[in-house]
């Protein structure tokens, strides 16, 4: 049975509907992250699960029970989980008191609140810090108190919202490597937003991408990054070569996709006539001189038509009868003599390739 | 200009030598308006919370009101006052009219406003992430106002601060309600009122530069509790 459950959930503010039917299921244990553009509603759907706000429509479930419109409900229900906000604010205390609150409004002895925080704070590099004044720390120790706090009262649900956006480099390593623990170590379940796909694909088992208020696609990260189920998933997921085509023919699994004139070859389910979108993920065209021998079943010519460089790589755009975009290593590209204007080879295979249903 | 000058040493001296009618007369004013403030406290901070915490309708229009009475002229609260105590009023069988405990329920009506003003923008001066981050730790609803009072008690001691002040420095009510009867009713404020008419102008100008350091006291209070804020 899922722990966590929603059914039909929506969320309407002043009349606009800023989350749509969203159905849901989290298993006890199962690390969720919830991915999608700033103003997809992450958030408001985190604050629907934690019970800070009460859905306009469908139902919240908790370990089986529908605790939507019962305050009650909602607070046992919310006293059984934890929430790490992506601002999280200090309360005008010590650390120590900050990381206590949780437990004294669970009416805890305290014998044990002592020796609770001073482990919650221990386990985020904190305890050093347990008299100084919460509100003077800076933000990557204040977030790691913010998780402390959260953790303390070992909640059976974790939810985090973007927990490492507003840190440098170096907070944010240290976050996620206590969140990468705590998640091991307790097995608690752990729902969390981030747009950073990447966070999401190293710490989640499970992803699911919200865009526009609508879950679009919950799936394994390799579902979701190699196999998105739509074109707004497949944008957001990083694959910038989408391509308009018609299957034109169809053998097995392998099936001809005409773009632009052009015949490309990929894995398809769809049948012959069917309109699709071919999305083809850079790092998976190889680009070279002269006509590649490998084993790629798609190899076209084309003109560089552009090329910029990003730190150590190079993003190069070749016109093949249709735009395709790729990645080189700046060094491959000066080797190679990769320049504006030239013609080059772009290969790739058809396993590569993941095609989705168009609607005209 | 001389008269001025040595009105001004004498009362120096007074101050100096600790003159029993000037400190008297402090002591008294001090502890009534100690003793408004306290009672105004008791009630009025509770209900700027409970009007806080609360959604009904028509609270920006009872808050605009309440933000109005601030500056209610002394002598009107004086005057309701005197109706209510005075023999013929409602409250007049309770024998309190010129009486320091009639001063104090006058200056705690006086002040009421401005403490549950502020009481109120002090508690909207608190994040609204304070009292979610409460809840979403587990706090029930009473737990997350009681952490949001917490936040806000320095909001809310500058009320106090600000409203002892008005007490001790209005002289409409203290007049109208107390009589200024000496060695009873008599506070800072009327003392000045009458020493001036009869020429005193030495205890006069005494009592003022009291009332004064006093002012300038709750200033450093008031300015010190901001910083802390």
């Amino acid at each position: 049975m899922a722990l966590l459950e929603t059914r039909n959930v929506g969320q309407t503010y002043d009349g606009k509907a800023v989350l749509q039917d969203i159905s849901l299921s989290i298993g006890g244990g199962e690390v969720f992250a919830l991915i999608g553009p700033t103003g997809a509603g992450k958030t408001t759907l985190l604050r629907l699960l934690d019970l800070l706000e009460t859905p306009s429509a469908g139902a919240i479930l908790f370990d089986g029970t529908d605790v939507t419109r019962s305050n009650k409900l909602r607070l046992e229900a919310r006293r059984r989980m934890s929430f790490v906000q992506q601002k999280p604010v200090s309360f005008s205390m010590n650390v120590f008191d900050n990381v206590a609150c949780g437990l004294r409004w669970r009416r805890q002895k305290s014998s044990a609140v002592r020796s609770k925080v001073e482990t919650a704070l221990e386990l985020v590099g904190m305890a050093d810090y347990r008299n100084r004044d919460a509100r003077t720390l800076s933000g990557g120790e204040t977030q790691r108190v913010a998780i402390a706090r959260a953790l303390v009262t070992q909640p059976e649900v974790l939810f985090l919202d973007e927990p490492t956006a507003n840190l440098d480099p170096v907070s944010a390593g240290k976050v996620e490597e206590t969140l990468a623990h705590v998640i091991q170590e307790h097995r608690t379940t752990v729902v969390m937003a981030t747009h950073d796909m990447t966070q999401g694909q190293r710490l989640a088992g499970r992803i699911g991408v919200l865009i526009g208020g609508a879950l679009q696609q919950t799936g394994s990260p390799t579902e979701i990054f190699c196999a998105p189920q739509s074109k707004e998933v497949a944008e957001f997921v990083g694959v910038e070569n989408i391509l308009s085509g018609i299957i034109a023919a169809k053998d097995d699994t392998l099936a001809t996709v005409e773009v632009n004139g052009r015949a490309i070859q990929a894995i398809s389910d769809f049948a012959t006539g069917d309109t699709v979108y071919v999305l083809i993920r850079p790092e998976d065209i190889i680009f070279t001189k002269a006509r590649d021998s490998s084993s790629a079943r798609n190899v076209f010519e084309g003109e560089i038509i552009r090329m910029n460089t990003v730190g150590p790589l190079v993003r190069i755009e070749v016109d093949c009868g249709f735009p395709l975009l790729g990645i080189v290593t700046k060094r491959a590209a000066e080797e190679l003599g990769f320049v504006f204007g030239k013609k080059i080879f772009a290969s790739f295979k058809a396993t590569a390739l993941h095609t989705i249903r168009r609607w005209a | 200009m001389e008269e001025i000058w040595n009105g001004f040493v004498k009362a120096i001296q007074l101050i100096v030598t600790l003159d029993p009618e000037v400190m008297e007369i402090t002591g008294r004013s001090l502890a009534i308006a100690a003793a408004s403030c306290l009672l105004a406290s008791l009630v009025c901070i509770p209900l700027g919370s409970l009007i806080h915490f609360n959604r009904f309708p028509g609270k920006r229009g009872l808050v605009n009101v309440i933000q109005t009475l601030y500056s209610v002229p002394t002598v009107v609260i004086g005057l309701l006052i005197f109706l209510l105590f005075s023999r013929a009023g409602p409250l007049g069988d309770m024998g309190l009219l010129f009486t320091p405990t009639v001063m104090v329920i006058g200056q705690a009506v006086l002040i009421a406003p401005i403490l549950v003003g502020l009481t109120i923008t002090a508690l909207s001066g608190v994040d609204n992430a304070i009292p979610e981050t409460a809840s979403a730790l587990g706090a029930d609803g009473i737990q997350a106002a009681v952490l949001t009072m917490r936040e806000a008690r320095f909001g809310m001691l500058t009320a106090i601060v600000m409203g002892f002040g008005r007490a001790i420095s209005e002289v409409g009510l203290a007049l109208m309600v107390g009589g200024n009867i000496a060695g009873f009713t008599r506070v800072l404020t009327t003392a000045i009122a009458l020493e001036s008419s009869k020429g005193d102008i030495e205890l006069s100008i005494a009592l003022g530069i009291i009332l004064i350091a006093v002012a300038l006291i709750i200033n450093i209070a008031l300015n010190r509790l901001q910083q802390r804020k």
